[in-house]
């Protein structure tokens, strides 16, 4: 395994391993990313030593302690060094990463610093590239997790897994900030690329270690599953030019097959268990769309009756939404348009342009153009937008 | 770790009340301070007088301005603060769930208390 790859793949356990033994996330920010440093100019010439992980832990910890014993000169930390010299392990603890996610994850955070800390400190993400990602200028995303640093220290945010009163609901934050971090590359709200694939696999990664690290729990099953199934069409969500091709025209054969079959065993498992858990509920919709052989053969009733499951566990005009599309595709285009017209969602682009597709369905054209239009007036990806100007353009001169 | 708890609430709605629900939840109050008092984590409780008695002293223009009434004129006004010591945030958090009169339209703002190493 080459550096970067170890760096890709260990840096937030290490991390997290790192954060509980000194008790400051700059001090095992810097030690970790000097013991990189020492690697990248040491290993070339020398050859990777027989454990990497354990190299790279028992360096940062040096350095650390080193930094420490700088810092002990002006301040009494001599209790800490002494801790810290003391402690042998060089293996990453699991349950380090996990303290880890929990309080990077914690409520008492901004959402947009949840997300930012999580990708820079167990994804190891640099700064630039967060930026980059939520299109932000970099100073800002430094600064936010400059602030959010100083309040995990200052207001003493714990690094523990929260006890069971309590873990349903922080899950629940954790498991949100991950689904951010996937949609965020799945379908970015603004700007030209529709999928931006590098989110789309850290929030797998991240959810793979979730899973890995609460084994009892349902949801992380039901994100992971929800989250392979989208990402096993991803190559066939856009044409060579960028543009969107729908669910009903993407070329099934090309749709990853090996993550649908996790995907779907992974549903089986999240929905043992009463009540069903929202994303596990999800997911079976993913799972029902990914197995259908063709859009004709999709089993349009059981999807209208899970998201009507959907509405009851967290209803959301945007669940009420989906599930209006699928009881149209099950019992007919009028009686779904009909349902549609019941919903209020102002200001959200998908609301006329699903009207628009069922009136475009009915052949009620002049309706139709004028529904693609109201969307059109909402869109802000450039991606979407090309999508309905097209439609848009069929339904005024229709082709004979 | 010290926080100082600024507990918030509608002081309109809480006028409108009848007195029984206040007694009610004053009881519940009574009880919190004691289980707080018993579990270590008890510092220090005040419960202020309505904002119609607060006065408000600032700087304008180099001179020192006496006004009537409350800093900020918000819907939520500061009825009191409890400091408590506790392991961490969470722990505290814990504790300002638990206070009665969040019910009437309350807030609770937890503020980490400057350690006396810092000052």
């Amino acid at each position: 395994m080459n550096l970067g790859e170890l760096h890709r793949r260990e840096y937030g356990r290490i991390l997290a391993s790192l954060i509980r033994a000194v008790k400051d996330f700059d001090l095992a920010e810097d030690a970790l990313q000097e013991a990189f440093a020492v690697a990248l100019a040491q290993w070339p010439a020398q050859g990777p030593p027989q454990n990497p992980v354990a190299w790279l832990i028992s360096t940062a910890r040096h350095k650390a302690i080193d930094q420490l014993r700088r810092r002990a000169l002006a301040e009494s930390k001599r209790d800490d060094i002494a801790a810290l010299v003391a402690e042998e392990e060089d293996t990453p603890v699991p349950l380090d990463a996990l303290r880890l996610i929990f309080t990077c994850c914690h409520p008492a955070l901004a959402p947009e610093a949840q997300v930012a800390l999580t990708l820079r400190t167990i994804c190891g993400l640099a700064t630039e590239e967060i930026a980059r990602a939520f299109l932000v200028p970099t100073p800002t995303l430094a600064q936010r997790l400059v602030r959010a640093k100083a309040k995990i220290r200052g207001a003493r945010i714990p690094y523990e897994v929260p006890g069971d009163d309590e873990l349903a609901d922080r899950l629940d934050s954790v498991l949100t900030v991950v689904y951010l971090v996937f949609n965020e590359g799945y379908a970015a709200s603004f700007g030209a690329e529709l999928v931006r694939a590098d989110l789309c696999a850290e929030a797998i990664r991240l959810s793979r270690l979730l899973v890995e690290l609460l084994p009892a729990e349902r949801e992380p099953k039901g994100l992971l599953a929800l989250m392979l199934l989208h990402d096993a069409r991803r190559a066939t969500r856009t044409d060579d030019e960028g543009a969107i091709v729908l669910l009903e025209d993407q070329d099934r054969s090309r749709w990853d097959r090996v993550k649908i079959a996790e995907g779907s065993a992974l549903v089986e498992q999240a929905l043992r268990g009463r009540p069903p858990g929202a994303y596990a509920v999800q997911a079976a919709i993913a799972a029902l769309h990914a197995q259908a052989p063709s859009a004709r053969a999709t089993d349009w009733p059981q999807i209208a009756a899970l998201y009507s499951v959907l509405v009851s566990l967290h209803p959301s005009p945007v669940v009420e939404l989906n599930r209006a599309v699928a009881i149209a595709m099950a019992d007919g285009l009028e009686h779904g348009l009909a349902l549609l017209d019941t919903i209020h969602l102002s200001g959200y682009h998908l609301l006329p342009a699903a009207r628009a597709d069922l009136l475009r369905r009915l052949g009620r054209h002049a309706e139709a153009a004028a529904a693609y239009r109201h969307a059109l007036g909402l869109v802000t990806n450039a991606a979407e937008r090309r999508f309905l100007e097209r439609r848009l353009a069929e339904v005024t001169h229709p082709t004979p | 770790m010290q926080y100082l708890l600024l507990c918030c609430f509608d002081e309109t709605r809480w006028a409108q009340m009848p007195d029984a629900q206040k007694d009610k939840i004053m009881q519940e109050y009574d009880a919190f301070i004691q289980n707080i008092v018993k579990s270590g984590h008890f510092r220090a409780s005040t419960k202020l007088q309505p904002t119609s008695m607060a006065t408000t002293v600032r700087e304008q223009h180099g001179q020192r301005i006496t006004t009537d009434g409350p800093f900020a004129e918000t819907k939520e006004q500061i009825g009191g603060y409890h400091l408590i010591e506790c392991q961490d945030l969470d722990e505290a958090l814990v504790i300002a769930r638990r206070i009665p009169t969040l019910c009437v339209g309350g807030a609770i703002e937890v503020r980490p208390v400057v350690p006396p190493s810092e000052r």
